[in-house]
């Protein structure tokens, strides 16, 4: 489960000896000619994913002007506190208030969604009952409905009782997570050993009790995986947001962007704006990314090699 | 799945009783489930079925809501724009996914040759593009492509290229650079993570046996990331059928993309703009069983060829 620590082991400097053939064989060499190659290739790659956040830092500093008439990848007259500075005052600070939002969606609907699925991936691992695997058929045949589909059905039947425009219609679908639950019962099955389950009961813990207080805390690995795959899930959808909402201090950053793009055509110091929140959106993310790097890859094709 | 297969011991006696609690735990999760991802469905399939009418001479009296029975469904599958939509998805699914999950999979095998340091931060610089929304990705990209402000358009027209991102016949492949762009860096992932599942004692008996860096690639971790290709395979025909976001935000610039570009947006305006919720139920539905045929049919397909190989 803890990819990090594996490859640790992998001496990462050890000098292109031909005498080293007694050194651990997790070591794969690859000749110098093609090791060349192999960075350049790889180099490329990161330069091609890494060229628009780039742009965007760049241009999050330069005046309205200077973003036509400058070259793009380099700085002209950086001013990046006073742009930002006007990205949260515009509009009666409405940016500040799309951020609150993203991460109430976000946050809120992904710590709820990590509950329900943990709860629900521990049910149909650990316990014995009629129609266990007719239910986990039922859940996994979710990970295949197409979600932006459903939101169009979502707003229809929202609307029918009352529940579009309103925080919660954004929230209560974004807190399923079928994928969630099956991440969370295949680690489950395989972590939480059913003799801490038994012990517990025979120490006269109630079921609820073990649950929070033993198998979150073993779960807690697939939890953070499924509690960030399911942030940016909700970070990034626009559909729901988009149909669901009609008054603007209930968006998320993502459908505000697009109105302040959108009117950028009458009011041009709005592009300049759209950019600085786009910078102010995407740097803190950027950051997370780094720095949970390794929950992002525990787990996910586990159990995956079904044929 | 290996972990079920795994013969259990007969459950003790005691457990009996516990056993009557998964209910409890399974509840929450259910209830939302069936409220927010099935109910619409049904709801849906209801709405298509519906229609208004309008009574009176010259259909100006008071509009009713009638039964229609299938023909919304029939009305949407005579409109060429929305079957044109149906068309493009497809061909640019045929193009963006293998093109994606290629670069993907070269992206995994490549990093794996090479020391962990740099791995973890080319990793991250592949995999940070998944954690921006697609309509921010789209704006960044969409200023990368308008002449002007585009440094791209201006470090080609020094070349003396004057491409047309946003032209006619290009904006589809823009918008599949864009979706390649936001999801080769989470497939490559998912294949590093199996990757890093196969036992080093493969590795191990591959180099006694005399395989160079190539053939232990071809010939042993590709055949062993196949799930997960497969896996990454129908996440992505899912995706592509339900293209909806990067052709809105695009199609403020580009006007190519029309209301009907694909089957997602067509459903959109038609609730939206043309107010008839009814028609864009019945799309609605259309397009999900498309995927659902779409995805099912590919694993079939995938599967019957692994079992006539054994």
């Amino acid at each position: 489960m803890n990819a990090t620590a594996a490859p640790a082991t992998r001496p990462d400097t050890a000098p292109p000896d031909p005498a080293t053939g007694t050194r651990p064989a997790r070591r794969r060499r690859v000749p110098r000619p093609g090791r060349i190659l192999l960075v350049a290739v790889l180099t490329l790659a990161a330069l091609y994913f890494l060229l628009p956040v780039y742009w965007l830092v760049v241009a999050a500093t330069k005046s309205n002007d200077s973003l036509y008439g400058s070259f793009g990848l380099w700085f002209d007259a950086p001013q990046l506190l006073h742009n930002l500075g006007k990205v949260f005052t515009y509009n009666d600070h409405i940016y500040l208030r799309w951020a609150l939002n993203s991460l109430l969606y976000a946050g809120v609907g992904a710590v709820l969604a990590t509950l329900l699925s943990a709860a629900a991936g521990f049910a149909l691992a650990k316990y014995q009952f009629r129609g266990r695997e007719a239910v986990f058929k039922f859940v996994l045949a979710g990970v295949l409905l197409p979600s932006t589909a459903l939101a169009l059905p979502l707003y229809l039947m929202f609307s029918k009782i009352g529940l579009t425009n309103s925080y919660w219609g954004v929230l209560i679908p974004s807190i399923v997570s079928p994928f969630g639950v099956y991440l969370c019962r295949i680690y489950a099955e395989s972590a939480v050993p059913d003799t801490v389950l038994e012990a517990a009961r025979v120490d006269g813990a109630g079921e609820e009790r073990i649950f929070f207080t033993l198998v979150l805390r073993i779960m807690s690995p697939a939890l953070v995986t499924v509690f960030l795959f399911q942030f940016v899930h909700i970070w990034n959808n626009y559909f729901l947001p988009l149909v669901m909402l009609s008054e603007d201090r209930k968006y998320p950053i993502t459908l505000g962007l697009v109105t302040w793009k959108e009117a950028a055509d009458r009011f041009p110091e709005l592009t300049q704006y759209t950019i600085g929140g786009a910078f102010v959106s995407v740097v803190p993310l950027a950051f997370a990314m780094l720095v949970l790097q390794r929950y992002w890859r525990t787990g996910l094709t586990e159990g995956s090699v079904k044929e | 799945m290996t972990t079920s297969a795994r013969p259990q011991a007969a459950p003790p006696r005691r457990r009996a009783r516990p056993d009557r609690k998964a209910w409890r735990f399974l509840g929450p999760f259910l209830a939302v489930y069936l409220f927010a991802m099935i109910l619409p469905i049904f709801y849906a399939l209801y709405q298509s079925m519906l229609k208004v009418e309008r009574s009176g001479p010259m259909g100006f009296g008071e509009p009713t809501v009638v039964f229609a029975g299938f023909e919304n469904y029939s009305l949407a599958l005579q409109q060429t724009s929305f079957l044109e939509g149906f068309g493009r998805v497809f061909l640019f699914g045929i193009v963006q996914v293998p093109v994606m999950l290629v670069l993907a999979l070269v992206l995994a095998l490549l990093l794996d040759q090479v020391s962990n340091r740099w791995a973890g931060l080319m990793r991250a610089a592949y995999f940070l593009p998944y954690g921006i929304p697609g309509v921010i990705a789209t704006i960044l990209w969409g200023f990368l492509y308008v002449p002007g402000i585009s440094p791209v358009n201006d470090m080609l027209s020094t070349f003396g290229f004057q491409p047309d991102f946003l032209g006619y016949d290009n904006v589809l492949w823009s918008l599949a650079n864009i979706v390649v762009w936001e999801f080769a860096g989470y497939n490559m992932l998912i294949i590093v993570a199996q990757l890093k599942s196969i036992p080093q004692e493969l590795y191990e008996a591959a180099k006694i046996d005399g395989a160079g860096p190539w053939q232990t690639a071809l010939r042993i971790k590709i055949p062993l990331v196949r799930p997960a290709l497969i896996l990454t395979c129908v996440f992505s025909i899912i995706g592509t059928m339900q293209l909806f976001a990067e052709p809105l935000v695009l199609k403020k610039i580009a006007p190519a993309v029309t209301n009907d570009y694909t089957p997602n947006l067509s459903a959109y305006f038609d609730a939206f703009a043309n107010a008839n919720v009814y028609m864009a139920a019945a799309k609605s539905v259309l397009l999900a069983v498309a995927a659902m045929v779409l995805s099912f049919g590919f694993l079939s397909l995938v599967n019957r060829k692994q079992r006539s190989r054994r």
